[in-house]
């Protein structure tokens, strides 16, 4: 537990304990009463140290507290407002906020969500030993808990395991998009649920409100605070790089003193089939989501005949901030200024929480249970429009192996044969995957004619659903895909320039996969370990070769990557070819698209992928981090702009053939 | 501590004094030690002082205090104090058995197996200067080799001394002692050891807790142990300025009680007051029980004189306030022997107070007491003493509740328990209990116990008596003879402080306690250890908090290292949060490793500067502080 050397980053520590006993929660659901669960006597186990108050007590000390008065009177002051007038302004805002825990709603939703999932999921897996080591640690201190976000279902879905378990309901963040439903906002809010603004960058009243909040949580231990690190749901199923902003918020009280420690627990919960898997597909492509409206639910209660397999719920080991920041932190650099008055977090501290959130994003990820359905859309990713059905399911045999002896947490039925799961999973997916005459395809690529722009739309549609599995496992594979990619780009096998390689697309993909800061040397020997531990590569102190057994292996790989590096290169060409002014993210979105969606009706690229607007502003980052884009802030929307100096240099190490000045768009 | 409690003193002072007189005549006897009165005033009569320069007649080899007061348990298996000195003395306390067998698991059958007299002979041989010894001789200055005497000056009152005496050894010890007699004779002693290159630590009452008066075990010159236990006298009083002029070997109780002979004190009350001396305070920056009242040392010394290598330190006037650059005294005070010797201080006296009273309150917790604390420091208004222990140590302090002697008043114990937790509703493992003592004029005394009690009531709290106040008080006196107790029953602990700022007390006092118990269960303790605190002085920006640890060491290989360990920890915790690295107890050397991260670099270079010009070959190489 405790940081070795400093860091906060230790691989082991998330790769041990595999292999917990999962616990279907449903399963007692379909044989017993739902009415007599939502009225089971629920007596959560609480925070020792708790002192008990009400949702409205818990509002007047946020409002009366040191912190919100400082920042009140401060604006005040420069505003000229009256401080009257603002303390109203903040009574309002946390109104807004506030969460107001009422058993009957939480029985209520009880009852109902337990009719809605029984009709969802076929199974609700839960790690026990995780459940255990959450109950002991909420009776310690202060709980934090980071669940994966995946879907809408994540937080009903964490109240209602925790309900099940007879612990104590978390107080949740969410986003204010859901309170605008009418009853369900209300109803989510008497749940525990607590509201934010997406954005309120510049009200420092709101900041101050939301921050006293939270905080004020945690001091009183009042109940576990829950919230996404990822900040919102992953439309693409990839982990998204961690926001630090609540994490900050949520570990001050601890630097500060005012708790002795900090328990934050990480929680991967991954569906076997999303909910909204459709819906992000449209919302990659720029088909903006419809609203949350409760009329939308109703009318979305069609999704409740069909079937979404699994979840599965894995609760991780609770970490303590103490020891995590213990050597690190110093936290008498508290001591000499008041602790209301609002401040920066030192420079020390905001690295720590940075490390902090990555390595629970990679403890999210360590723990996420595949399902076979993953494997297949991998498979059939590389192998479009579609395969021979026995061929898929022995190659889906052969990455099973891969992927766990990459440590990937794969939940095979072992009672079935192969082909019955691979079976089942096409079944599952059957929006997107066709089983014909022993023949497996993907939905709406079977098309030979001409391609039109609408064609292209709906292919892209099935494939970035296809993808959105495969993106479930592709931050088990990132590491020895990296050094396989790496080798490949070299063509050479001097491990020095292999390494030099792997660093560049490590930070080339730094939005886009999940690598701890800093950590070059650690990723790319992890990722030699495993293949080497495959029998795929063959490592000297100075040399790393890719073995003939292994061919077969790193060809999958670098098949595996090749969207998102094909994906980068073609926006690199749009940008250099294309592009002349200055523009905003919108602007190059569109672009962007549109410049790709002509190359694949073109026949030119297949790489449906670059259409993500997701994949899109992950690139604009990464290229901003890499210097090949300058960001300047104006006063309505952040601009971008070609850095002409860095052009040819990244295009050689990106691998593009660089050429004089002007490129010809279509050459690639 | 006793004159607090007001009557022991003087019904005593004459069966004291014959035996403190026998103790000299023997010392007189021992070889070695030769006669030499200074030519300074005669002293009053009761000069003579409590503690006598064979400090083995009067006092334990092996732990706190007096030979004949310890805490022993009786054929009943009842606890009971021994001796007469104290108010505690000759009682017998029923529930102090079974408080000790609750709290740290600890069994009247589970005794440990000190040794049984003081391990004299595997003290380190003498190393002898035979210059300094000749000249030491030549002047007249009463001295001694003997290895009893050398190593009764060894060391302080911290868990690891105490330990080593019951058990082992000190590595290094004093070579010889010296007894000067007045401010010449130091003079003439700092002289010489700069002459002969000896090292000189200064000895004053031997109660230090924070290694202050350990010998550095690589000190290859002799080491000259000067105690300062023969300047003792009050030179002079005066009663216009209301100051008096006193040697600095003088001990609390004797210093209290021949200033109270002319109906003065100097309300200077460290719980440590019957041992240690005023130069002992004003080197360690000390502060007193009372200091709401009387101020902390620095508060008081109005002059001090201090020989160094360089020569005398002293002022040309005794101005009560002086804008002459930076107060030389403030780096007297808190130097812990690194500089010099403190020879002779003028303090402020003031007239004993016509009455006293002690009181308390309970609150429901301790979040509403500190918050009563922290009302009654910002009104100013703070009695004589006022301090708020946790529930641990209101438990603590109930357990040595003496036997009752009637039903009677059995009876109203009960009824007030039942008032308190039943009818008030208070938790018994929540309340906490203030203690206070008012001193001054007898009606100025009743309007202000009102006023405090009026605050205590806004926060819940309920008059609890002045029997539990004056048990309270108790409690700091006896705690030291407890730890031998304990650690006759494979029970360690200490005791330390911070002052830290009133906006983090409670963080403090819940996270540093926290810290100890975690800590404990992480090095193997097998019992819950003992973790308790009291806010024990209040100030206008903060409050000082002491903390107490104990556990029961059975089954730890290394306890005193499990212990210091733990203790390290606990340091840590108090300054993350915002606490100070010590409020009256001093660094010594059990804390100089935090004094660079406590006064920065700048600041640990102007001391070590004034170090280097005042002793620069390190005569005052006790290493203390820097």
């Amino acid at each position: 537990m405790a940081a070795s050397m400093g860091s906060v980053y230790s691989q082991k520590e998330f790769r041990s304990k595999k292999r917990e006993v999962f616990e279907d929660i449903l399963e007692e659901r379909r044989q017993s009463s739902d009415l007599r669960y939502a009225m089971k006597c629920y007596t959560p186990v609480i925070y020792r140290n708790l002192t008990p108050c009400t949702p409205s007590g818990l509002k007047t000390s946020v409002l009366q507290s040191l912190e919100l008065q400082y920042v009140i009177r401060q604006i005040s002051s420069e505003s000229g407002e009256s401080c009257e007038s603002i303390q109203e302004q903040a009574a309002e805002i946390l109104d807004e906020m506030g969460h107001n825990l009422r058993m009957g709603a939480i029985r209520l939703f009880a009852m109902s969500l337990s009719k809605i999932f029984k009709r969802l999921f076929q199974k609700v897996c839960v790690n026990e030993e995780g459940i255990q080591r959450l109950t002991q640690a909420i009776q310690e201190h202060p709980v934090v808990l980071l669940p994966s976000h995946r879907s809408y279902i994540d937080f009903l879905m964490m109240s209602y395991v925790l309900y099940s378990y007879d612990l104590a309901l978390p107080v949740i963040a969410a986003g204010m998009d859901f309170m605008g439903m009418k009853i369900v906002g209300e109803l989510l809010r008497m749940s525990g649920a607590f509201y934010m603004r997406r954005s309120f960058r510049g009200n420092q009243l709101y900041w101050a409100v939301f921050a006293e909040y939270v905080k004020t949580l945690i001091r009183n231990g009042y109940a576990p605070v829950e919230f996404f690190v990822e900040g919102q749901r992953s439309r693409t199923c990839k982990t998204l790089s961690p926001k630090f902003g609540l994490l900050n918020i949520a570990m001050e009280p601890f630097f500060k003193g005012e708790v002795f420690d900090t328990y934050i627990v990480p929680i991967s919960i991954n569906y076997e089939r999303v909910l909204e898997e459709s819906l992000y597909a449209y919302e990659l492509l720029g088909v903006p989501k419809p609203k949350e409206s409760t009329s939308g639910l109703i009318k979305a209660r069609r999704i409740l005949n069909e079937n979404f397999g699994s979840i599965h719920i894995y609760f991780g080991q609770p970490i303590s901030l103490r020891s995590l920041a213990s050597g690190i932190i110093n936290r008498t650099q508290y001591n000499l200024k008041p602790r209301h008055l609002p401040q920066r977090p030192p420079e020390d501290v905001q690295s720590f929480v940075r490390d902090v959130a990555y390595q629970v994003e990679l403890n999210q990820i360590a723990n996420m249970v595949l399902s076979p359905g993953v494997l297949v859309a991998t498979i059939l990713l590389q192998n479009l429009p579609g395969m021979d059905f026995n061929v898929l399911v022995e190659k889906t045999l052969w990455l099973k192996d891969l992927i766990e002896a990459f440590g990937g947490f794969l939940e095979w039925p072992d009672n079935l044969s192969a082909s019955r799961v691979v079976r089942s999973s096409i079944d599952l997916h059957s929006n997107i995957f066709t089983l014909v005459d022993g023949h497996v395809t993907l939905l709406e690529h079977k098309h030979t004619g001409l391609l039109t722009e609408e064609i292209v739309f709906e292919q892209a549609v099935s494939l970035l659903m296809c993808a959105f599995y495969r993106n479930q496992m592709i931050n088990v594979c990132v590491r020895p895909a990296l050094v396989v990619l790496a080798c490949e780009m070299v063509q050479s096998s001097i491990k020095e320039e292999i390494f030099r390689s792997f660093s560049f697309l490590r930070s080339v993909f730094s939005k886009e996969f999940i690598f701890f800061p800093g950590s070059e040397d650690k990723d790319f020997d992890e990722g030699c370990f495993m293949l080497t531990k495959c029998d795929i590569i063959h490592t000297t102190p100075s040399e790393i070769m890719i073995t003939d057994k292994g061919t077969i292996a790193a060809f999958f790989l670098s098949k595996m990557f090749q969207p998102f590096l094909e994906g980068y290169k073609l926006a690199y060409t749009y940008l250099v070819g294309e592009v002349t002014n200055a523009f905003t993210e919108k602007q190059y979105i569109s672009g962007v698209r549109s410049f790709i969606s002509r190359l694949i009706v073109s026949g030119t690229s297949k790489c449906y992928e670059a259409l993500s607007s997701d994949m899109q502003k992950n690139i604009l980052s990464s290229f901003v981090q890499l210097g090949v884009l300058k960001r300047m802030k104006s006063v309505s929307e952040a601009t971008f702009c070609l850095e002409k100096k860095m052009v040819k240099e990244t295009a050689e190490k990106l691998g593009l053939q660089m050429f004089t000045e002007k490129l010809p768009s279509a050459r690639l | 501590m006793e004159a607090a409690q007001g009557s022991p003193v003087s019904a005593l002072s004459q069966q004291r004094r014959l035996r403190v007189i026998s103790g000299h005549l023997q010392a007189g006897a021992a070889p070695g030690i030769s006669l030499n009165e200074c030519k300074a005033p005669a002293a009053p009569s009761s000069a003579a002082p409590s503690i006598p320069k064979k400090r083995q007649e009067a006092l334990k080899w092996n732990g706190w205090g007096y030979n004949d007061s310890k805490f022993t348990f009786n054929k009943k298996g009842q606890a009971e104090f021994t001796g007469k000195r104290y108010k505690l003395s000759g009682m017998v306390l029923p529930a102090l058995r079974e408080w000790m067998e609750k709290t740290f698991g600890a069994s009247l059958d589970q005794k440990t197996t000190s040794r049984a007299s003081l391990n004299v002979s595997d003290a380190p041989p003498a190393l002898v200067n035979e210059g300094f010894l000749q000249d030491v001789k030549a002047i007249g200055i009463s001295y001694s080799q003997d290895a009893e005497d050398r190593i009764f000056r060894a060391h302080g009152h911290c868990l690891h001394e105490i330990f080593t005496l019951r058990e082992g050894m000190f590595k290094r010890i004093p070579d010889i002692v010296v007894w000067p007699t007045c401010h010449e004779d130091v003079v003439k002693i700092v002289d010489l050891s700069c002459k002969h290159d000896v090292c000189l630590i200064p000895f004053g009452g031997g109660t230090s807790v924070s290694n202050a008066l350990e010998c550095p075990e690589d000190e290859r010159r002799v080491i000259v142990s000067l105690d300062t236990s023969q300047m003792s006298r009050i030179l002079w009083i005066d009663e216009k300025n209301l100051t008096a002029h006193i040697e600095a070997g003088i001990t609390g109780q004797d210093l209290e009680r021949q200033l109270g002979e002319s109906g003065y004190c100097t309300g200077h009350e460290p719980d440590s007051m019957e041992f240690s001396t005023l130069g002992g305070w004003v080197a360690t920056r000390a502060s007193g029980m009372k200091k709401n009242i009387y101020g902390n040392i620095e508060d008081l010394v109005v002059h001090i004189k201090m020989v160094t290598p360089k020569g005398i330190i002293k002022k040309s006037c005794q101005g009560p306030r002086m804008s002459t650059g930076p107060d030389i005294h403030h780096f007297i005070m808190g130097s812990e022997g690194t500089l010099g010797v403190v020879t002779e201080v003028t303090i402020k006296i003031r007239p004993v107070p016509e009455y006293q009273k002690y009181g308390s309150v309970v609150f429901p917790n301790f979040e509403r007491g500190v918050a009563c604390l922290r009302e009654v420091a910002r009104q100013r208004c703070a009695p004589a003493s006022i301090r708020l222990m946790d529930n641990a140590q209101f438990q603590f302090g109930h357990a040595l509740k003496p036997q009752v002697a009637s039903i009677f008043t059995s009876f109203l114990d009960g009824l007030k328990k039942f008032y308190i937790t039943k009818f008030k509703g208070f938790d018994p493992n929540q309340l906490c209990v203030a203690t206070l003592l008012f001193e001054g004029d007898r009606e100025k005394v009743l309007q202000h116990e009102k006023q405090v009690y009026d605050i205590a009531a806004k926060f819940g709290g309920l008059a609890a008596g002045e029997d539990n106040g004056q048990r309270g008080y108790m409690l700091t006196f006896v705690i030291a003879y407890l730890r031998d107790l304990g650690m006759d029953y494979y029970v360690i602990g200490e005791s330390f402080e911070t002052s830290v700022p009133w906006d983090r007390v409670l963080d403090l006092c819940r996270n540093v306690k926290e810290r100890i118990v975690r800590e404990c269960k992480e090095r193997g303790v097998q019992f819950p250890p003992l973790s308790t605190c009291r806010v024990t002085q209040t100030y206008d920006a903060g409050a000082c908090v002491y903390f107490y640890f104990a556990f029961n060491y059975r089954g730890l290989s290394d306890p005193v290292h499990v212990y210091e360990e733990i203790e390290f920890a606990a340091r840590e915790e108090i300054l993350a949060n915002g606490g100070s690295l010590s409020h009256h107890h001093g660094v010594g050397k059990l804390r100089k490793q935090w004094l660079k991260d406590s006064i920065s670099d700048v600041g640990l270079g102007m001391l070590r500067s004034v170090k280097n010009f005042v002793d620069p070959n390190n005569t005052f190489g006790n290493r203390n502080l820097l």
